[in-house]
């Protein structure tokens, strides 16, 4: 491996890491505000749009990002839809990640026992109450494991970005294998960057499920 | 809209057989990981430090190393490196295999340790030997709890190998492209149409499995 060469190579790759992080969380902040809207849609049991809740996480959870981004990305174009490829990007991975979180927050509003709604109410309680001091703090805990695994889960997949020609650390990996032939210094740092995207996110994320664990169960 | 490219030639029979070839290659990597992940989630189980130490850094390697970052890597670096000539299904296999072995071997390792202790002692207590504990008592258990689980882990092999066309194997995406570029003039919109045929195949191929495996869970749950 030749310092040089990786010295050249940084500021491309950090470009290539700023873009890939910025697309990458927009469009998990996009998935979770999806979640939690088709979350609460199923757990009021709204109809109609329960159904169309179903069908949206049953599609895109049972198909590869890949495919949704040329979907969306060559495919829609030929009906005269056209997007450019980083809100493509970012589309994709939120609706993606929505159909996963729908999930996560969706058994986690789910696993609490009926008796919690019962009691509530016979304290008095009103429904939005009932919803919003009882329901909700605890479906909050109960999801944030599902939730922080989901966030892995996206942040791994922004890797497909470059099929959609995206300029990421994937794209630009190949690059600069392709034009200068240097494959282990861009292996390398293809690697370092995707351990500083994911690596505080990962360590963060344990520390937040033990004390999430020790407030629900003192353990 | 781009559907009537379908049924020129062969082409509806070729997309078919690029996602025969995908499933090929995640069913042999399911198939070794599910072995491989046994036997690495028992050894995980029985809590020696050095076998945990790097069982963890394994599990952590895969947890946040994106899938396509190690097909790179096998398939760039190890023939650069070695000098070793990898075909792209090999090196595809390699990495699918190694990404689900450390999930299998967590899901395994976490359902031997979700069976309480005193199923162990009690087996003891009643006289049962080492063997007849395990093929009485706790393999039922396991084997209930671990086939929704890996059958889900199936469904995401399934479609995680829509990236090996990004290592230049010929499978449905890409078999999908070449259908389009070549009926380029002819039909036009034939992007649309391949590509949501494409969507359809995926979650056709998919979505049975995810209800079997959630029928499963829930049948015996109890």
């Amino acid at each position: 491996m030749d310092p040089d060469i990786l010295r050249s190579y940084i500021p491309m790759f950090s470009e290539a890491f700023l873009l890939t992080v910025r697309i990458g969380w927009i469009g998990i902040l996009i998935s979770l505000a999806l979640g939690i809207l088709c979350a609460f849609i199923l757990y009021f049991r709204i109809p109609a749009a329960s159904f169309l809740v179903k069908c949206y996480v049953e599609l895109f959870r049972n198909t590869p990002l890949l495919v949704q981004l040329f979907f969306i990305y060559y495919g829609l174009p030929a009906l005269g839809i056209r997007i450019s490829a980083e809100v493509c990007g970012a589309l994709g991975l939120g609706l993606l990640g929505g159909s996963y979180m729908t999930e996560s927050i969706r058994s986690g509003l789910e696993a609490i026992p009926y008796i919690h709604t019962e009691s509530a109410l016979s304290l008095g309680m009103s429904r939005s109450q009932l919803f919003s001091s009882v329901i909700l703090p605890q479906a909050f805990y109960i999801s944030i494991p599902g939730i922080i695994a989901n966030v892995i889960f996206l942040l791994k997949e922004t890797s497909v970005f470059s099929a959609i020609s995206l300029m990421d650390l994937m794209f630009r990996a190949k690059d600069l294998i392709g034009l200068y032939y240097n494959t282990t210094e861009s292996l390398f740092l293809l690697v370092v960057f995707y351990v500083i995207m994911l690596l505080p996110v990962s360590v963060a994320g344990s520390v937040i499920e033990k004390k999430v664990r020790y407030r629900m169960f003192g353990d | 809209m781009g559907f009537e490219v379908l049924f020129k030639g062969k082409n509806a029979i070729r997309l078919i057989a690029g996602l025969g070839i995908a499933m090929r290659i995640s069913i042999i990597s399911v198939a070794i990981s599910i072995f491989l992940g046994i036997i690495l989630g028992m050894l995980m189980s029985m809590k020696k430090p050095i076998i945990n130490a790097i069982a963890r850094v394994y599990l952590e390697i895969v947890r946040i190393m994106p899938q396509l970052v190690l097909l790179f890597i096998v398939f760039f670096g190890i023939s650069k490196m070695t000098g070793l000539n990898l075909s792209a299904e090999a090196s595809s296999i390699i990495v699918f295999s190694f990404w689900g072995t450390a999930e299998m071997a967590d899901l395994v390792r976490g359902c031997l340790l979700s069976i309480p202790a005193i199923q162990y002692e009690s087996s003891k207590a009643l006289g049962m030997s080492r063997l007849q504990t395990y093929v009485y008592v706790i393999i039922p258990q396991i084997v209930r709890r671990l086939i929704p689980l890996s059958i889900n882990l199936i469904t995401r092999m399934i479609k995680t190998t829509s990236l090996v066309m990004m290592i230049g194997i010929v499978e449905v995406l890409k078999v999908g492209q070449q259908i389009i570029e070549a009926n380029r003039k002819a039909s036009p919109k034939a992007a649309f149409g391949i590509f949501a045929v494409i969507f359809l195949l995926y979650f056709l191929a998919c979505w049975p499995i995810s209800c079997l495996s959630r029928y499963l869970e829930k049948k015996w749950e109890s």
